[in-house]
């Protein structure tokens, strides 16, 4: 019966997982919302062919793209000499790669909604903010940022709670090490295949009443700021 | 010519199928009106101006180089002393009606340009003061245009640009924000350039005007001035042709609501205006409202019975109309009669006549409050 149902056992995986969204959502944000800018705003011929590449993780199999962040990520790929420089061998099976990971795996889910955010506020606010003298670095922050809010706060609770979802690429490159890979979706399958069902009980029902909190939260948001702003 | 005070512009170019060649020079002060129908280019060149297209082409305001595409100079609009207020009024929906003319006027203030207008005093001017707590949401359209308008003023720009301010309001909001437009070019010193299409606005309020058809101009100059040419066509064609005249308020019958003007000794019967005696109104009269008559006719109801001299007169051999230039004393009429009338009075120039006018014919629009600036 021992270590059946001890549930100090089980917190390790939550904070883990937690970290690793919040982590991951700082650098969505910070990575995506470049991209969704110059998505929105670029004329370029090649715009869609970009749209299109950061969209692939949404159809990818999570083993696919698992598959392809472990080589990139191992000794002889690029994040195996980033490693390098801090003297380890990969980054594979680390903190730091299933960060990475995530950030590409959830990036979609960041993008499209900031993007589509800055495309429906169009040209005119940035146009006023320049006949009043912003400067167009100034405009981004005091005009297109606070405008796109609703986009931000979508993207960021995807984001987060896409990674908290995530199994798949987690498993391929991250393993399953306690404190530093093993995620809770990877504690609820390691549970279940050694048949703990109580522990698999309490970690897998509070992934649903959290899942289901914040699809609630984020749906109850934004139809309350649908109404009020504009 | 490098006049300090002075537009210099000059646009040449392609935009799909439109092409854009003009070239002018307007006065930095009072307002300038850029007229023409729609599609003519007038948005165009304000966004030109403004510095939100870039058309190859050259442009300097008050000495200082803007544009000039032999040098590669080309200032990005918030480089430029623009302020523009759009069609929409395009009020910024996250930031109160406070924060909304705090913009330009904080970023101003910061680059160092010493204010010329009060904060408080341009809000007094435009009647905000009560509104700006209010989000822009909660303002109606003409509201919303008059922070759009005040906004702009206090960005502190060299030159306000306005395109077609009143286009999608109603009757009663556009006739306020006239009087608000009136008061600016009365009370402030900022040069306006203003884009419309329609005569009736850009003769009650602008100084000198540009006249655009088809990306080209057409001619430019004081309104008196173009309005009394006969031989443009200024695009609403013959109905809205008139031209204007400046009169003092030289008395008021409140028994039958009149309004008594002088025009260079001349008198004019107006149905009843609120402004005080002395003060300087313009009229636009427009030449389809004018009759014409060699002997003064008595037992009339007319009650505008102006002495004058034909000056000029153009038949339009396709139509049964001419129009005739008339001096009287001062200003100038056009009146637009039948070419067989014309015969009829044997009227060429130096003819002495009568020219009749309705006071009907001045309903609200057509009056203007003058601002005397300098």
């Amino acid at each position: 019966m021992s270590g059946l149902t001890d549930p100090n056992s089980l917190w390790p995986p939550i904070w883990l997982t937690l970290k690793l969204a919040s982590c991951s959502t700082i650098l969505l944000l910070l990575i995506g919302t470049p991209i969704a800018w110059w998505l929105a705003r670029t004329r370029a011929r090649w715009r869609e062919a970009i749209a299109a590449f950061v969209a692939l993780p949404l159809v990818l199999p999570p083993t696919v793209l698992g598959f392809y962040l472990l080589i990139a990520l191992g000794p002889v790929g690029p994040g195996g000499w980033l490693a390098g420089l801090a003297g380890a061998r990969t980054l594979a099976f680390s903190f730091l790669g299933i960060v990475i990971g995530s950030v590409v795996y959830s990036l979609p889910f960041v993008v499209q909604p900031i993007r589509n955010s800055f495309e429906s506020s169009g040209d005119r606010p940035l146009e006023v903010a320049a006949t009043l003298g912003a400067t167009p670095w100034d405009a981004f922050w005091s005009v297109a940022v606070p405008l796109a809010r609703p986009g931000f706060i979508t993207g960021a609770v995807l984001g987060f709670a896409h990674t908290v979802g995530e199994f798949g690429v987690v498993l391929m490159i991250g393993g399953n090490i306690p404190g530093e890979t093993k995620v809770l979706s990877i504690a609820v399958y390691e549970l279940v295949e050694t048949l703990r069902w109580t522990e698999a009980h309490l970690l897998a029902g509070g992934m649903l009443v959290f899942s289901f909190a914040v699809i609630l939260s984020m749906m109850v948001l934004q139809k309350r700021m649908g109404s009020g702003g504009a | 010519m490098l006049d300090s005070d002075s537009i210099e512009a000059a646009f040449r170019g392609q935009l799909g199928t439109f092409r854009l060649d003009v070239e002018f020079v307007a006065p930095l002060r009072g307002i300038t009106a850029l007229f023409g129908p729609s599609g003519c280019g007038k948005t165009t060149i304000l966004r030109c101006l403004a510095g939100l297209r870039r058309m190859p082409g050259r442009l300097s305001v008050s000495g200082k180089t803007w544009q000039d595409d032999s040098s590669d100079v080309f200032l990005h609009p918030h480089q430029r002393s623009v302020g523009y207020v759009f069609q929409e009024p395009s009020l910024f929906p996250h930031l109160s009606v406070r924060d909304n003319l705090m913009y330009g006027w904080l970023r101003s203030s910061r680059a160092g340009s010493h204010p010329a207008l009060d904060f408080s005093e341009v809000v007094e001017l435009m009647g905000l003061a009560s509104l700006l707590d209010r989000s822009p949401s909660a303002l109606s359209g003409g509201e919303r245009q008059r922070v759009a308008i005040a906004r702009a003023l206090l960005a502190q720009p060299r030159l306000l640009l306005m395109d077609e301010p009143l286009a999608g309001l109603d009757q009663v909001a556009k006739e306020e924000i006239l009087l608000y437009i009136e008061t600016l070019h009365e009370k402030l010193s900022v040069p306006v350039l203003y884009v419309s299409h329609d005569l009736r606005e850009v003769a009650r309020l602008a100084d000198s005007m540009i006249v655009l058809s088809a990306g080209r101009k057409v001619c430019d100059g004081p309104v008196q001035e173009i309005l009394e040419r006969l031989d443009l066509d200024p695009g609403d064609g013959e109905f809205e042709a008139g031209v204007i005249l400046e009169a003092r308020v030289s008395a008021h019958d409140p028994e039958f609501r009149m309004t008594r003007l002088d025009h260079h000794g001349q008198r004019i019967v107006i149905p009843g205006i609120d402004l005080a005696v002395g003060e300087y109104i313009r009229l636009r009269i427009r030449a389809r409202d004018v009759a014409l008559a060699v002997a003064k006719p008595s037992a009339i109801s007319v009650r505008n019975i102006l002495e004058g001299t034909v000056l000029d007169a153009a038949q339009d051999p396709d139509t049964a109309f001419a129009e005739v230039l008339v001096d009287v004393g001062g200003g100038r009429l056009r009146a637009r009669i039948t070419r067989e009338a014309l015969q009829d009075l044997g009227l060429v120039a130096g003819s002495p006549v009568y020219a009749l006018i309705k006071s009907i014919s001045f309903d609200r629009p057509v009056i203007g409050r003058v601002a005397r600036v300098t």
